[in-house]
């Protein structure tokens, strides 16, 4: 039976965080009343001429170099015509032949394995008005058009067809969207659709040179749908062929309820878009003096941060990964080990506990109740054994919900852990008087009954009994 | 040669919609432009470079400020038919 591949390359647009929209002073801020972000360069009327803000072109470079793309040295803007009212010109302004960045390439690691996914381009657009629709979409005749989004900055980055399943186009994404965000030039909110993503997707018997014919894949709004859509429509492909069919090439769209992908009518998405020199913008020409500066600009990207965490900290590679997918967390971790050095720990404590809060509370790391230095400063009393571990989980949570130094909760909580020889032999006495039956099947050999003692303790002391002096006692007395 | 099919695929295209007439008019009108371009095919452009503009200027930029918005209702002003605030027009999909 023929085995088939998957091919799958991923075209992705980000919004860039500029203060005004690409052509003209109209702000880009998020949402705002209907039609009220708008000038007449972005209602495109009659005699206005759009001009090129330059720092949506730093920041186009800013994100090519941070993916190891060339940069042009000569680029230009050019019309995309096509019929329909998400723009107000019956044209995009994009680039077509000589866009301002090419040849790029970032890394995967999907199953332990690293794999170089190439870009094949790097574009700046304007952004679509948005189209809403009153009662049923299907049976309205009409569309309601608020061109507030229409003019926003874009970079839509394409890749080569590399990824060979729907795990590496997730993690493909995942990558591009970890090093935009340390860029810093988009916010890369999908849910906000400030980070979009379509797919070309195609499947070959394994071992073929040649792809097989495609399809473009849209409206998947989540990491999650991306994933779905593919798996699906790999799948969908395969059966096709496999019962003699072929593909047609065409447009699909995601449906999430229904978890299938659904063919969109062809005619009114006639890929005829007469790309032509936009006569109303003058030609870019690169100083590559500019581009060092950038590049020179650019903070410690990922993948050399994940590096340096293995090799500085001696952590392990995924603690390193996870540390570092963004800037906010990896800059949390290293402001942390600052005040506690052992990184491990610090590690732990972040991915594990701190985490955990953070999802539970929808609080962004930016917002995190615990500053680093109080993470550090909790964890300097659990070395110290002012407090046990265990206690430092209850304070650690005080801490989250209350924004209060460990200190000051331990002080007014009395929760210092008790190491107090005298003191506490004399609760190990009493719990051996009181517990002969346990006493007696430790001394049979049985070790588990050493727990339910040294539990017995923890309970008397209300927690705050050093364990090792508690197990220590113990074993002296039995 | 421009044919009455290629006429059809602009018109589309262009959302018109074009009689017989129409067509057979415009078709004979391209043809009849395109062949006076078909003097230019004449020149040896072997070592000239591809033009992307006349003007010759190059790297105009704005600084990125928010400057002032038009008043909502100039927006809309132009507009055959609005709802609430926004521009309401057939829809195409």
């Amino acid at each position: 039976m023929t085995q088939y591949e998957t091919v799958i390359g991923l075209e992705v647009h980000a919004e860039l965080k500029t203060r005004s929209k690409i052509f003209c002073d109209s702000t880009t801020e998020f949402g705002g009343d209907p039609n009220t972000h708008v000038c007449p360069v972005c209602l495109g009327l009659p005699g206005v001429l759009p001009v090129v803000n330059k720092t949506v072109v730093e920041y186009a470079i800013r994100a090519a170099l941070a993916l190891n793309c060339r940069v042009a040295s000569f680029s230009k803007f050019d019309r995309k015509n096509y019929y329909y009212p998400d723009m107000p010109k019956n044209y995009q302004i994009s680039q077509y032949d000589l866009p301002i960045a090419e040849h790029g390439y970032l890394n995967i690691e999907v199953k332990g394995e690293v794999r170089k996914i190439g870009i094949t381009r790097l574009h700046m657009e304007e952004d679509t008005g948005k189209l809403v629709h009153q009662g049923n979409i299907t049976t309205t005749p009409f569309s309601l058009v608020d061109y507030n989004r229409a003019g926003v900055p874009l970079i839509e980055i394409v890749s080569d067809p590399d990824m060979r399943s729907p795990e590496e186009a997730y993690e493909y994404l995942n990558k591009l969207k970890a090093i935009i965000l340390y860029t810093g030039v988009s916010d890369c909110k999908m849910e906000e659709g400030s980070l979009r993503c379509d797919a070309n997707i195609s499947v070959r018997p394994a071992g073929s040179q040649e792809f097989g014919t495609k399809t473009e894949i849209k409206n998947m709004n989540s990491f999650k749908a991306l994933q779905k859509a593919l798996t699906y429509e790999a799948e969908r492909q395969i059966k096709v062929l496999k019962e003699g069919g072929r593909i047609i090439q065409e447009t699909r769209t995601w449906d999430d309820e229904q978890g299938i992908t659904l063919p969109m009518r062809s005619k009114e998405y006639a890929h005829d878009y007469r790309y032509l020199p936009d006569p109303d913008l003058v030609s870019m020409v690169i100083d590559r003096e500019w581009v060092e500066e950038i590049k020179r600009s650019l903070p410690e990207l990922p993948d050399d941060r994940k590096e340096r965490y293995v090799r500085e900290y001696g952590l392990p590679v995924y603690d390193a990964m996870v540390l570092t997918n963004t800037r906010e967390l990896a800059d949390y971790f290293e402001d942390c080990v600052a005040v506690y050095p052992n990184a491990k720990t610090v590690s732990n404590w972040v991915m594990g506990d701190l985490s955990r809060l953070l999802n539970a509370s929808v609080v962004g790391i930016i917002n995190c109740p615990i500053k680093p230095e109080q993470l550090g400063a909790l964890l300097q009393l659990i070395e110290k054994g002012t407090i046990s571990g265990k206690i430092a989980k209850t304070v650690f949570e005080e801490m989250f919900a209350t924004g209060k130094a460990a200190e000051t909760i331990v002080k007014e909580k009395g929760l210092v852990q008790i190491s107090d020889e005298g003191a506490i032999t004399a609760i190990v006495e009493e719990v051996i008087a009181k517990n002969q039956k346990s006493v007696d099947d430790y001394r049979a050999g049985k070790e588990r009954a050493l727990s339910f003692l040294v539990g017995q303790v923890m309970k008397a002391s209300k927690g705050k009994a050093n364990p090792e002096l508690v197990n220590r006692l113990f074993k002296e007395r039995l | 040669m421009i044919t009455e099919k290629d006429v059809d695929h602009v018109a589309l295209l262009a959302r018109l919609e074009l009689t017989g007439e129409d067509k057979e008019m415009f078709t004979r009108q391209l043809n009849d432009i395109l062949e006076h371009f078909q003097s230019l095919q004449r020149l040896d452009t072997e070592k000239v470079q591809p033009t992307a503009h006349v003007l010759p200027l190059k790297n105009i930029y704005r600084e990125d400020r928010v400057g002032e918005h038009i008043p909502r209702d100039d927006a809309l002003a132009n507009c055959p038919d609005r709802v609430d605030n926004y521009f309401k027009v057939p829809k195409i999909v």
